[in-house]
């Protein structure tokens, strides 16, 4: 590959805060209108086959239900899960973080003797950044699905988790393809136009040589299914299934509280995710498979089990329903503040309501972007009413917002004193009388208008982006006595 | 030093201390299976909505519907597994029996014939288990046009209905793959192209 991709976490360690972030994202009018376009659709498409299903919240209860039964009981699934898959003849490893399953991962692929693999859309390798790792190993990852694609091939990052170049027009993405298809393969056609058809069949045809020559393929997993030893993995162009199927060795990147328990819980979330995810009764195409097939695809299958920050978040007891995320990405296409800002403004490769919760319980609030994140909301509620696990997003911003205040107890910030001062004239009537009736003046003096422009420092930190209401002309207690209670 | 197994799920249990590790469980919501001709009507008008063609056959004009389909796309080759039944056959060109035939010869063969496992009504979703004349992954994957006959009894409702059905498969290790309509992307604005690496075209026959 000609340059590095966009790196993930390390970069957005030193990244600036959700606000810095945020404000450069509004500023680019192109990917506002992509987004509410994108999100607006989806959410549309959702709505109407959910109505479809007589028993939706009976469903989500059960989803819920059996994922918490799951976290409570993980080392049992895990161990039974590890056991049938062995039985099958798959071969299972386990990485305590990122670079562990890197290491597992490399290792595996360098056993084979290639220097390039191709991927399936995954969030847990973009999580653990594999392929990164593979690059600098001088072996190449080449990314399937058509997003993830435009992604690698723009040198950027994913913003959404299910469309992830939701942010990119077809004049862009003609470009990327017309500048980068030929220095990794075959170039797209010269007469490409930026029809979208066009723009698929450009891909279909570069990333058919690499399907068939690919002796190795890595992906995740949607679920994994302890009592049979079954992974799942849910797609819609194929691009999964040319992995999955033609290449001798899989190796499979999977979340720990990725397992269901049985077979039969699959029903459920074969309904719940495809309807929350794309709004399709079903998506095109879904691969199951329990260890290798006799003379039927890959014969060296791997499974690498990650937890990579999942056992920390399962230790806190409010925090552990995160780990419920079945990563549909409803609750993005209904958030009002990811509708303007974007993915990237979140700083990892969880964008949206589940970012906000998902990426400081993973990892911790120490940096500037983590301890902003929980604010990355206006706590209105329609993550939750959308998602099929019944994440309470809400309650958990406000109790990490809690545990971000916490940290931060005794240091000297303007807000802190603006609160204490707040604090000592709320305490006594006759001080808030008094100070409300300051207030009143500057109403007076400002006449008609309702809000005021921007505030001189330090109050600009938060005029920036609201705008800051007159205070009104007389107070309550003003106003009653006045009127005798509106009976004047 | 422990291993990252032992490790993982000392972390694990270490979280475990306290509370029993019992959750009571809402019971999975059960859809009554609905009566044969309106299934059937409705299965067929799902897999039409996600754009699969969709004929409706008697039993005894199976091979006639395949070759309709094969001379429609103006296909000169097709493959089929070798325990493919005669009756679903092609008899219009001549055929080639899969015989572990390279990725790269699959992608010169234009159309492929299998069979089918388990069909789902509400989802407009056909299911292969890959044994019996639904051929290895590979076969229904890389030609352009896949045709593929379902019996009527092989139709449930629902999505449940389907995965009990399916256990046995599992448990003898089988693959499954689950097919709703041709191959799709929304990635570029948000429009619908059909075709990018699976089939570009699903031809169903239903034998009703
Ligand atoms: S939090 Fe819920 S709605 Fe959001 S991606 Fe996860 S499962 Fe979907």
């Amino acid at each position: 590959m000609s340059a590095p991709l966009a790196k993930t976490t390390p970069t957005f360690v030193g990244m600036p805060k959700f606000p810095a972030m945020a404000k450069d994202a509004l500023a680019n009018t192109q990917q506002r209108r992509n987004l509410l376009h994108a999100t607006h659709t989806i959410r549309a498409k959702r709505a109407s086959v959910v109505e479809e299903v007589p028993q939706w919240e009976a469903l989500r209860l059960n989803g819920a239900d059996v994922k918490d039964e799951v976290l409570a009981n993980l080392d049992s699934y895990l161990l039974q899960f590890e056991e049938k898959l062995t039985e099958r003849g798959a071969t299972v490893h386990w990485a305590r973080d990122a670079e562990e399953a890197n290491r597992i991962v490399l290792d595996l692929v360098r056993a084979e003797g290639v220097d390039e693999v191709v991927k399936v859309k995954s969030m847990a390798t973009q999580e653990i950044e594999l392929n990164e790792a593979l690059e600098a190993a001088g072996i190449h990852a080449w990314e399937t699905d058509l997003a993830e694609l435009i992604i690698q091939l723009g040198h950027d990052r994913p913003s959404h988790i299910l469309v992830p170049a939701i942010h990119r027009g077809r004049a862009e993405i003609r470009q990327i393809f017309r500048q980068e298809m030929g220095k990794v393969g075959r170039p797209a056609p010269e007469d490409m136009t930026d029809a979208p058809r066009e723009l698929a069949e450009a891909a279909r045809l570069h990333l058919r040589e690499k399907f068939l020559r690919a002796k190795v393929a890595i992906s995740g997993a949607n679920f994994a299914i302890a009592d049979t030893g079954t992974l799942v993995v849910l797609e819609s162009e194929g691009n999964g299934r040319m992995c999955l199927t033609l290449p001798e060795t899989l190796i499979s990147v999977v979340g720990i509280e990725k397992v269901l328990p049985t077979w039969e819980d699959l029903g459920t979330f074969m309904q719940l995710l495809p309807r929350s995810s794309t709004g399709e009764r079903m998506n095109p195409y879904t691969t199951m498979w329990t260890g290798p097939a006799e003379g039927d695809g890959p014969q060296n299958v791997h499974v690498v089990l990650i937890d990579n920050g999942r056992t920390r978040v399962l230790a806190d007891e409010v925090g552990r329903q995160t780990l419920r995320c079945i990563r549909c990405s409803a609750c993005l296409n209904v958030c009002p503040v990811y509708e303007r800002v974007g993915g990237h403004a979140y700083g990892s490769v969880y964008p949206g309501p589940i970012g906000a919760v998902l990426t400081p319980q993973l990892r911790g609030t120490s940096s500037a972007i983590d301890q902003s994140l929980p604010y990355a909301s206006s706590l209105c509620g329609a993550c939750f009413e959308v998602c099929p696990v019944r994440i309470d997003i809400p309650r958990l911003l406000v109790k990490l917002r809690t545990q971000v205040v916490d940290e931060h107890r005794g240091h000297n910030s303007v807000e802190s004193r603006t609160m204490q001062a707040a604090a000592w004239m709320f305490a006594d009537s006759r001080r808030l009388a008094k100070a409300q009736k300051a207030s009143t003046l500057g109403g007076k003096l400002l006449g008609r208008r309702t809000a005021l422009g921007a505030l001189p420092w330090p109050a600009s930190s938060w005029s920036s982006a609201r705008d800051v209401p007159v205070p009104p002309k007389e107070t309550f207690r003003q106003w009653w006595d006045r009127t005798g209670g509106g009976q004047a | 030093m422990s291993s990252a197994r032992e490790e993982i799920l000392g972390r694990i249990r270490s979280t475990q201390t306290g509370s029993a590790a019992t959750v009571s469980v809402a019971p999975a919501p059960v859809t009554e299976p609905m009566e044969t001709e309106a299934m059937l009507d409705l299965f067929v008008e799902n897999m039409r909505d996600y754009r699969a063609i969709v004929r409706e056959v008697s039993v005894d004009d199976i091979a006639a519907a395949v070759d309709a389909v094969l001379a429609e796309h103006g296909c000169h080759t097709v493959v089929v597994p070798p325990d493919l039944p005669p009756e679903v056959a092609p008899t219009s060109i001549e055929t080639t029996v899969d015989d572990d035939l390279s990725a790269t010869a699959l992608d010169d063969i234009a159309a492929v014939v299998t069979t089918s496992s388990v069909g789902i009504a509400v989802t407009g979703t056909i299911v292969l288990d890959h044994c019996a004349g639904q051929a290895r992954r590979a076969l229904s994957l890389v030609p352009d046009v896949h045709i593929c006959v379902v019996h009527a009894d092989q139709v449930v409702t629902s999505v449940p209905e389907a995965i009990t059905r399916l256990r046995a498969s599992v448990e003898a290790g089988r693959p499954l793959t689950w097919i709703s309509g041709p191959s799709a992307t929304s990635d570029i604005e948000l429009n619908r192209v059909e075709g990018v690496h699976g089939p570009r075209n699903l031809e169903v026959i239903l034998v009703r």
